[in-house]
């Protein structure tokens, strides 16, 4: 029983190292990973390109224009002459922002009635979109502020006419630096893990199926529980350095604080490896040929991707949608990662994380050695 | 070959249904300790289906299927650890090298440690292997894959070996050499069940068993199978238009088959005093110049594509 098992794990090991491809996949998929979220992967939206239409030409709308030039955020790449001007600029994605200024401005605001400007954004990029506005509405409400000011100081009131204001304090737990890359970085443990361990358990099947060695093992006296044990042990061993090597580039590289129990982000770890086995192991059932099985398995992670909270964050998700997310492991670990590599929480605060991942892997790993034991006989 | 021990394998009525396609229909036959029993058929014939269904891969419809005294529906398993089976494939993993190829089988097969480095070593030296233990069986030719599949087959010493098409593919020296093996294995008792579509390895098997359409149409030795003929006249005549005479012998009263052989046509005859005179007479009846004509002694070809062709056109009542 153990040499048969043994047997088959040794191979799988001889055959995952000498196979160029599978090396490749082994590697190169973390790294991407690691450096697609580590460098490329922001949610900040800066330097965004403005276009100003000023036809006030006043005193006022130069120094409200000076503040959007002077602001880190919005770029003002053009000055236009007339409105066609900014639409121009719109469809050929020269601008992102246009503001318009228009005559009268000053005059307004001198009045003390209060005056308008408009803002014209390209909503294509609607999260982009939404942070612009966001920028702009903050140095739009300065300007206002300081004006309100400026013209209550010269009727006299001075301080006394001055309005009670509230000032917020902002403090983020966790990641005072608000820093995507903490964000980013060990979730990509949970997609990398994914990916690569599904892609390995059903190649490693489907490819014996495909050659014709799968008939000659079952022609032999091997039983299907110790074959699957064989095929997807291997794959557990290479889940847990794939971890590893994550955590030590994450944490030792990119500097992400990991401030939890390692032993809390192993046992998770063993639970969602434990259910990508089930994954690659079902998906192959379903194969007869490497092809058949590559797109499959993109098939059926893109949605585990999308509806994991790895980017996007679920509680904006439509409902249905929202419980659909319970029955997806990545879901649940990246909850755990986060928790101990941020804020260090342990099994009293994730223990419904752990019970939710020991029920799916428990489901799924009974429906994929039914499953392999059906498409064997 | 019937040596009083029991028979190796014993198929008893066996019946295998896809759906409603019947891929093996009331085959019965039995296989003595040592006997290498051809199976001969056109592809499609259920020659790897009967196979598949001796080695456990496949559970029967209907009949009985008895392997080393044990049937294979009740305890496949058992039945594995005594069989050894290749096929057509060469079911070897071709990133590995000879030597893990074989270790990783013998693991399988669960070869005891001590007995391990012998059984190997043995296999290299069956295969003409050695001094390539370290080589990776993608580069190995087909013929040294055929016996290195081959060894790893009967790494666990087993007494039936199963070989579904086993020598397709492969070039004719190597074909001999492997025939060579075979009769090795079974001078020691082991039970050879070969499947071949090629006639001249008919020839090497003790018996053999003609199967069209998933019926068993003839058993017995190749030179029985051979004197019988079917208790046919065969004629080997050499027209200077093949079209001319085949089409001349179409439904001619008298000829059960003809069929081309290179530059020659085969003729059976389906009456057992019909002669060469009656072959010429037919001939210039219909106007068509057969050149030589000359009775010959049926080859197995000839046995097989007689019984295939009168079977198919019976649909196996007359087998």
């Amino acid at each position: 029983m153990l040499g048969r098992i043994t047997a088959i794990m040794v191979k799988e090991f001889i055959e995952l190292w000498r196979d160029k491809s599978g090396r490749i996949r082994l590697v190169l998929i973390p790294v991407l990973q690691m450096l697609a979220f580590g460098y490329a992967a922001t949610f900040d939206v800066a330097h965004v390109s403005t276009i100003v239409l000023d036809t006030d030409a006043s005193q006022e709308s130069r120094d409200l224009v000076a503040r959007f030039t002077a602001s880190q955020r919005l770029d003002v790449v053009a000055i236009a002459t007339q409105e066609a001007d900014i639409v121009a600029a719109a469809n050929a994605g020269l601008a992102t922002v246009g503001l318009v200024i228009r005559a009268g401005f000053a005059r307004d605001l001198r009045s003390g009635h209060g005056a308008r400007i408009q803002v014209i954004v390209d909503g294509t990029n609607s999260n982009s979109a939404l942070i612009a506005l966001g920028y702009i509405g903050t140095i739009v409400a300065r300007y206002s502020q300081d004006e309100a000011d400026d013209f209550a100081g010269r009727l006299g009131g001075a301080a006394a006419a001055r309005p009670v204001t509230v000032t917020l304090e902002q403090r983020p737990w966790f990641n005072p630096g608000l820093n995507d890359r903490w964000f980013f970085i060990p979730g990509v443990i949970g997609t990398v893990t994914l990916v690569l361990i599904v892609n390995l358990t059903a190649f490693a099947v489907v490819r014996e199926r495909e050659v014709g060695t799968l008939e000659q093992l079952m022609v032999t006296p091997i039983r299907p529980a110790e074959l699957i044990a064989g095929k997807t042990l291997p794959f557990l061993v290479v889940g847990f350095v794939q971890v590893a090597l994550v955590v030590a580039v994450g944490t030792l590289w990119f500097g992400v604080p990991f401030v939890g129990n390692p032993l809390v982000l192993a046992g998770g770890t063993l639970l969602f490896l434990l259910s990508t086995l089930a994954l690659g192991l079902l998906i192959s059932t379903t194969c007869t040929t490497q092809q058949q099985a590559f797109a499959t398995n993109f098939i059926v992670l893109n949605p585990i991707f999308v509806l994991s909270g790895f980017a996007f964050p679920i509680a904006s998700m439509p409902k249905v949608l929202q419980w659909l997310t319970y029955l997806n492991p990545l879901r649940h670990f990246l909850v755990v990662i986060r928790g101990t590599f941020l804020k260090g929480v342990g099994l009293d605060v994730l223990w419904p994380q752990f019970l939710a991942m020991g029920a799916i892997a428990a489901v799924l790993l009974t429906a994929s050695i039914l499953r392999f034991r059906k498409a064997l006989e | 070959m019937s040596t009083g021990e029991p028979d190796a394998i014993v198929v008893d009525g066996l019946v295998k249904r896809f759906g409603a396609f019947v891929a093996v229909d009331h085959v019965s036959f039995a296989v003595a300790p040592g006997e290498i029993m051809g199976f001969l058929g056109p592809n499609g014939a259920g020659k790897s289906t009967i196979i598949r269904i001796l080695c456990g891969l496949f559970a029967p419809t209907e009949g009985h299927v008895r392997v080393s005294g044990i049937d294979v529906a009740t305890d496949p398993e058992g039945v594995r650890a005594r069989i050894g089976y290749m096929s057509q494939k060469f079911s070897l993993y071709r990133d590995l090298t000879v030597l893990e190829n074989l270790t990783f089988f013998a693991g399988i097969y669960g070869v005891r440690r001590r007995a391990r480095a012998e059984r190997i070593g043995y296999a290299v030296e069956m295969a003409g292997l050695g001094g390539r233990e370290g080589q990776r069986v993608a580069t190995l030719s087909g013929g040294w894959q055929q016996r290195l599949a081959l060894g790893c087959a009967i790494l666990h010493r087993p007494r039936i070996l199963f070989l579904d098409e086993p020598t397709s593919g492969v070039e004719p020296m190597a074909r001999r050499r492997f025939w060579d093996l075979i009769h090795a294995l079974a001078e020691d008792g082991v039970s050879v069940l070969v499947s071949t579509h090629y006639m001249d390895e008919a020839e090497y098997c003790d018996r053999v068993a003609l199967i069209n359409h998933g019926r068993l149409v003839a058993v017995d030795t190749p030179g029985a199978l051979k004197r019988a003929g079917g208790g046919r006249p065969l004629f080997v005549i050499e027209p200077a238009d093949l079209g001319a005479a085949l089409a001349a012998l179409a439904g001619a009263a008298g000829i059960a088959s003809a069929s081309v052989y290179g530059g020659t046509l085969h003729v059976a005859a389906a009456d057992p005093h019909y002669d060469a005179a009656d072959l010429a007479a037919l001939f210039a009846e219909r106007g068509v110049e057969p050149g030589r004509i000359e009775p010959t002694a049926p080859s197995l070809e000839d046995v097989f594509v007689d019984l295939v062709a009168s079977d198919t056109r019976t649909g196996g009542r007359a087998a």
